[in-house]
């Protein structure tokens, strides 16, 4: 996990890096909740592009620090999410109660057919 | 006597989530013989992940056991069984509603079947309490010709909407 920290906004980025499923997720979920907790800014964006993989372990790990996350009075947002995991946040309800903001994914996918 | 699959691996393993990352890359190397997508590889690991899951957390309920994973290969289809002799589940039917868990402590989102079901084309759930769950899933591999007639007719498309356009 790669955390950034933009000061001057108080937006707090985190980059998660391992594949997801129940034996990394509450190692992953310590991690998080001590970043948020240490920075108490005004929005966290979870960013998705390193994800290889992740099974219905992720869906309770992102509920769970979403409502850590409000309860600390802040705004959360996952980025660059891809089809595979926008599907399994759809049929889990997810993406209604949470902003995903897909942007810099589409941005980049268009960049990629241009290079082809 | 004829044999009613053309290929057959077994694999066997502890009741430890660690094993979860090994189960499903092992499924993903037997299947890759059939020349899957990305795509289609994904979904057999996301799917085995969860069947894995369920058999270590709710069968043995992180206790020790040893877990089972049976692939057979028929022609361009894959068959995968989990199998644990846990403890079974109560209610199959209401196990495999969505956002259904027994375990919602553990931040389980009850969406394990629901993956399982709308990721692999067929599964079926064997379960007799006291003595175990046996998972049975399948999934056709799309063989590449079709994927070709599939490109074709896409290309066959695309000039049929431009000569309609042009026109």
């Amino acid at each position: 996990m790669i955390s950034k920290y933009d000061k001057e906004n108080k937006i707090l980025t985190l980059i998660i890096t391992e594949e997801i499923d129940q034996h990394t997720a509450d190692n992953i979920r310590r991690k998080l909740d001590n970043e948020i907790e240490i920075y108490n800014s005004k929005k966290v964006i979870f960013d998705f592009t390193n994800i290889t993989f992740m099974d219905s372990s992720g869906i309770g790990m992102v509920l769970g620090r979403y409502k850590l996350v409000k309860m600390l009075g802040g705004e959360f947002e996952l980025i660059n999410v891809n089809r595979r995991l926008k599907k399994i946040f759809d049929m889990s309800g997810v993406s209604r109660i949470i902003k995903i903001n897909n942007e810099g994914l589409i941005a980049k996918e268009e960049n990629n057919e241009e290079a082809i | 006597m004829k044999r009613l699959y053309d290929n057959e691996m077994k694999l066997e393993f502890s009741s430890k989530t660690c094993n979860e990352a090994f189960a499903r890359i092992a499924v993903a190397a037997f299947v890759s013989q059939l020349d899957p997508t990305i795509d289609e590889l994904s979904d057999i690991k996301t799917a085995i992940s969860e069947a894995v899951t369920n058999s270590i957390i709710h069968g043995y309920e992180e206790g020790e056991g040893t877990v089972k994973i049976e692939a057979r290969i028929y022609l361009d289809t894959v068959q995968i069984e989990i199998i644990d002799n846990g403890k079974g589940i109560e209610n199959v039917e209401m196990a495999m509603k969505p956002l259904y868990t027994s375990k919602p402590d553990l931040e389980r989102s009850g969406m394990g079947f629901t993956i399982m079901e709308s990721f692999m084309d067929e599964v079926k759930v064997e379960s007799a309490l006291g003595f175990g769950t046996r998972v049975i899933m399948k999934k056709k591999i799309t063989p590449k010709e079709d994927l070709k007639e599939d490109n074709l007719s896409d290309e066959k498309q695309k000039e049929d909407i431009k000569n309609t356009l042009g026109a």
